[in-house]
């Protein structure tokens, strides 16, 4: 563990870094101490990936300073960030697949004179690192694609170790590895602070933060929220606290409950898709909110997009309106009334060059068709009706998608299934990326769809969002349906307890 | 807690990819070399600035309406497969194929027995004939990429190979002349004072334009082309779309083996040799973009105008047609690196 007085190694004061239209980064302040295991934690976006490529000199801040060993530097790409000793193991494993193990360990800074590969001294120093990293066991000579991740993920410590590597950055290294391999990993770790490297460990899993962790730098929506808290004597519950916090309350308006005699408008019964969920069943009546709560990759997305008709159904059968659908026929979903806003709005959802109301007549143009000749007018004046119901800004219809806010484009979604009518809409994290006042947009938008008679599936990560907005929540856990209850019955602490219990099934 | 992931919800004000300030928003500029518009105005000034060229260099010889409607007659069957790739281009895909369904359906349209059945019967047969086999062509194209998920370029690459090999087989390496005097009287008229094959060229360049800005089919194309993830989930059947699209390629294709024949008069496994790249230069030097989800029919007449005006021109000034290639190539790469250059501007701008 941390010493009483360990020195600074790295320190960031008030880095802020500006993307076109955002602030990515909005006053970050870390410091690394050498030999510590410093974990960073935050939602996704919450500013992780752009801090560690500033360090990694992959972006360069705004505003800010960073200083090694006491003086700043700038960092102003990938190899000036080498030379300070920090190294950064990526997310997606960097290795090249064809390159030997000790190809892979020099790529870049490949051991040569005079243009001559030294591939002997290459090979016997990749031998050196390997043991020190307690896997004498790879070859150097062994090419790098028929590793393991874990392996791969050695050699890329190796990389890193190669370059004198003081501080050396993981994202989420865990993530690929079964358990075996993440004590692996830990050793590994361990290993490296013992030595003074100082080792900033991105994960998601509190449990691992626990194991390995000394110190926790919070993030959210791109500042620090909180550092050098202790591992050992912080809650998890704070933890949470800290990362989920709400800043903003929910402006969820408030609906009426569904009339006890509205029709079912959704079936879904014992529908499955094989290595994803299983045995879903539920009624959405006209008029209803069902929320589907869950983690990522609980099988969510997969139900979602299983109903509609976008992945191919294993088993079970889902009817609209009493009509059976055919397994993996969106085109029949779409007719049926069915609409889906996918989670990822920029590659599913929008065709991103297209003028906005081609882009909200993309379900409809066909119908408004006259023997198969376009009616650009009445596409025009269908989708401006919608741009100003929802309010769409800017209003000018002939905008290209791409220049629009998230909200916005999430409402031109929205809008593209309220021209075709939708009986049933499925809304995948209709809020992410959409900022506050957007939000409330949508909410009372989702409120009026439900009022005019549709039929409502929320996926949503917010779990408080999910509450809010539905009449029944479902709660999944690894593929299967664990909770099926009345919104009002049930709290985000209830939600997590389910889920967690789900997964220890 | 377990080891599972704990919930990590998306980050709000802070996404970076979604929040776009309000001075970012300005309306694109709209100059007058912005939009299909100012595209197509550059090709024009392009071709101008050529036609001045030829006039300067060759004088009377390139500026008389007798050349012009020589190059007119070049330019169409050209023509003609340009306006089938510009819709498979616009989709997302590429037809390699184009030139070898061009020899294969001219060889087809001209065996003896199909001759002898035209000569019994109607000329016409020779031309349905030659469109079928096009369209056969074009739809295996269609399926092997649509539901054999086969990658278009080697589909189509195989379809170039195999379509002339299945043509030098029919032929047996020869010439067949075009006995039909009904096909030739048809082919080599000028109505209007104006031939055959270049109305055909029109009527097909008017026909492409309707089908891909007016119509349903039109729309799908660029929606397929744009983000076919996204037409999918809008409920467009972007599988049946892509393989309509490479039968319309394959389509055109037959035409072009039919003109191949009016003009040439003969059918013969190398007709067509080479044209699908020519086809895919004029496309993209047109201003459609490789990657799909934009497409201009204008465009594309305009590139296949500049390419065979220049050809026209290092002709009558006797220079070689190594020369020729050596131009063509250094064209396609100017047209692209500028097209690549507005495309980047209106984006950062917008």
């Amino acid at each position: 563990m941390v010493n009483a007085d360990p020195p600074v190694l790295l320190h960031m004061r008030g880095i802020v870094k500006h993307f076109p239209g955002a602030r990515a980064l909005d006053g970050v302040d870390l410091d690394i101490r050498a030999g510590e295991v410093h974990c960073l934690l935050g939602q996704n976006g919450a500013g992780k990936s752009t801090l560690i490529k500033v360090l990694a000199g992959a972006h360069q801040p705004d505003e800010g300073e960073i200083l090694v060993d006491g003086s700043p530097v700038t960092i102003s790409h990938p190899v000036a960030g080498l030379k300070l000793g920090i190294a950064t193991m990526y997310q997606e494993l960097d290795v090249v697949d064809g390159l030997s193990v000790a190809e892979n360990v020099y790529l870049g800074h490949e051991l040569a004179v005079g243009g001559f590969s030294q591939r002997r001294a290459a090979t016997a120093n990749t031998r050196t690192i390997l043991k020190r990293l307690g896997h004498g066991d790879i070859s150097p000579h062994r090419e790098v694609g028929r590793l393991s991740a874990a392996g791969k993920q050695i050699v890329s410590m190796a990389r890193a170790l190669s370059h004198d590597a003081r501080v050396i950055v993981m994202d989420e290294p865990s993530a690929v590895l079964d358990s075996e391999e993440v004590k692996n990993l830990f050793r590994v770790v361990r290993e490296l602070t013992s030595s003074g490297v100082a080792v900033v460990y991105i994960s998601h899993r509190l449990e691992e933060i626990r194991q390995i962790g000394d110190r926790i730098t919070v993030l959210k929506d791109g500042r620090t929220v909180a550092t050098g808290l202790p591992v050992a004597d912080t809650p998890t519950a704070e933890l949470i606290r800290l990362m989920t916090g709400r800043t903003v309350e929910y402006a969820i308006p408030p609906r009426p409950p569904v009339a006890d005699d509205a029709p079912t408008v959704l079936h879904v019964d014992g529908l499955g898709l094989k290595g994803a969920f299983r045995d879903v069943s539920f009624d959405v009546r006209a008029g209803e909110v069902v929320g589907l709560a869950g983690l990522v990759g609980s099988g969510r997305t997969e139900i979602l997009e299983t109903i509609f008709g976008a992945r191919k159904r294993t088993a079970g059968t889902v009817s609209v309106g009493g009509q059976a659908l055919r397994a993996g026929a969106v085109s029949k979903a779409v007719e049926a009334g069915i609409g889906l806003c996918p989670e990822e709005r920029k590659s599913q959802g929008l065709i991103l060059d297209e003028p906005v109301y081609r882009n909200i007549t993309l379900s409809t143009f066909t119908r408004t068709a006259n023997a198969s000749f376009l009616d650009e007018r009445s596409e025009r004046r269908a989708a401006k009706v919608q741009i100003d119901a929802l309010d769409v800004r800017p209003s000018d219809p002939e905008r290209t998608a791409r220049t629009l806010s998230g909200g916005n484009q999430q409402k031109v979604l929205l809008a593209r299934w309220l021209v075709h009518g939708c009986r049933v809409l499925l809304l995948d994290e209709p809020t992410r990326g959409v900022d506050v006042g957007a939000r409330a947009e949508i909410y009372a938008l989702i409120a009026d769809l439900a009022k005019s008679g549709a039929a409502v599936v929320v996926v949503s990560s917010e779990i408080a969002e999910v509450i809010g907005l539905s009449d029944r929540i479902l709660v999944v856990s690894e593929g299967r349906v664990v909770h099926d209850g009345p919104a009002s019955g049930i709290d985000e602490h209830r939600v997590l307890d389910l889920v967690m219990e789900g997964s220890a099934a | 807690m377990s080891d599972q992931e704990i919930e990590v919800p998306a980050a709000r004000g802070a996404a970076v990819e979604d929040t776009i300030t309000q001075d970012q928003v300005k309306a694109p500029r709209k100059g007058v070399l912005h939009g299909a518009a100012g595209r197509n105005l550059g090709l024009v000034i392009a071709l101008v600035a050529i036609c001045i060229v030829g006039v300067v260099t060759a004088g009377d010889r390139f500026a008389s309406v007798n050349n012009l409607l020589t190059i007119l007659r070049l330019a169409s069957v050209l023509g003609v497969l340009s306006i089938g790739m510009t819709f498979v281009i616009t989709g997302g895909g590429i037809d390699l194929s184009v030139g070898s369904v061009v020899g294969l359906a001219s060889v087809w349209a001209t065996t003896l027995a199909t001759q002898t059945l035209a000569g019994n019967l109607n000329w016409g047969v020779m031309v349905v004939c030659a469109l079928a086999v096009g369209l056969c062509a074009g739809l295996v194209n269609g399926v092997l990429i649509a539901y054999g998920k086969v990658v278009a370029f080697i589909a189509t690459l195989s379809m170039l190979v195999a379509a002339r090999g299945l043509a030098e087989i029919i032929a047996r390496r020869q010439t067949q002349v075009v006995r039909v005097q009904g096909f030739k009287d048809f082919f080599l008229a000028d109505p209007f004072g104006i031939p055959t094959l270049v109305w055909i060229f029109v009527v097909v360049a008017v026909a492409g334009w309707i089908l891909l800005n007016r119509t349903t089919f039109g729309r799908r194309t660029i929606a397929v082309g744009g983000n076919p993830e996204a037409a999918r989930l809008a409920g467009i059947k972007v599988k049946r779309h892509t393989m309509y699209l490479y039968a319309l390629s394959g389509l055109a294709a037959g035409i072009g083996g039919v003109m191949m024949l009016g003009r040439t008069t003969a059918g013969s496994s190398t007709n067509g040799q080479l044209y699908e790249l020519d086809a895919i230069a004029a496309v993209v030097v047109g201003g459609t973009l490789l990657a799909g989800g934009r497409g201009t029919i204008v465009g594309t007449v305009l590139g296949v105008l500049i390419f065979t005006t220049l050809s026209n021109i290092f002709t009558q000034n006797n220079l070689s047609i190594s020369a020729q290639a050596v131009a063509k190539g250094v064209i396609i790469v100017v047209a692209v690196m500028l097209q690549q250059r507005i495309a980047d501007r209106s984006r950062s701008k917008t």
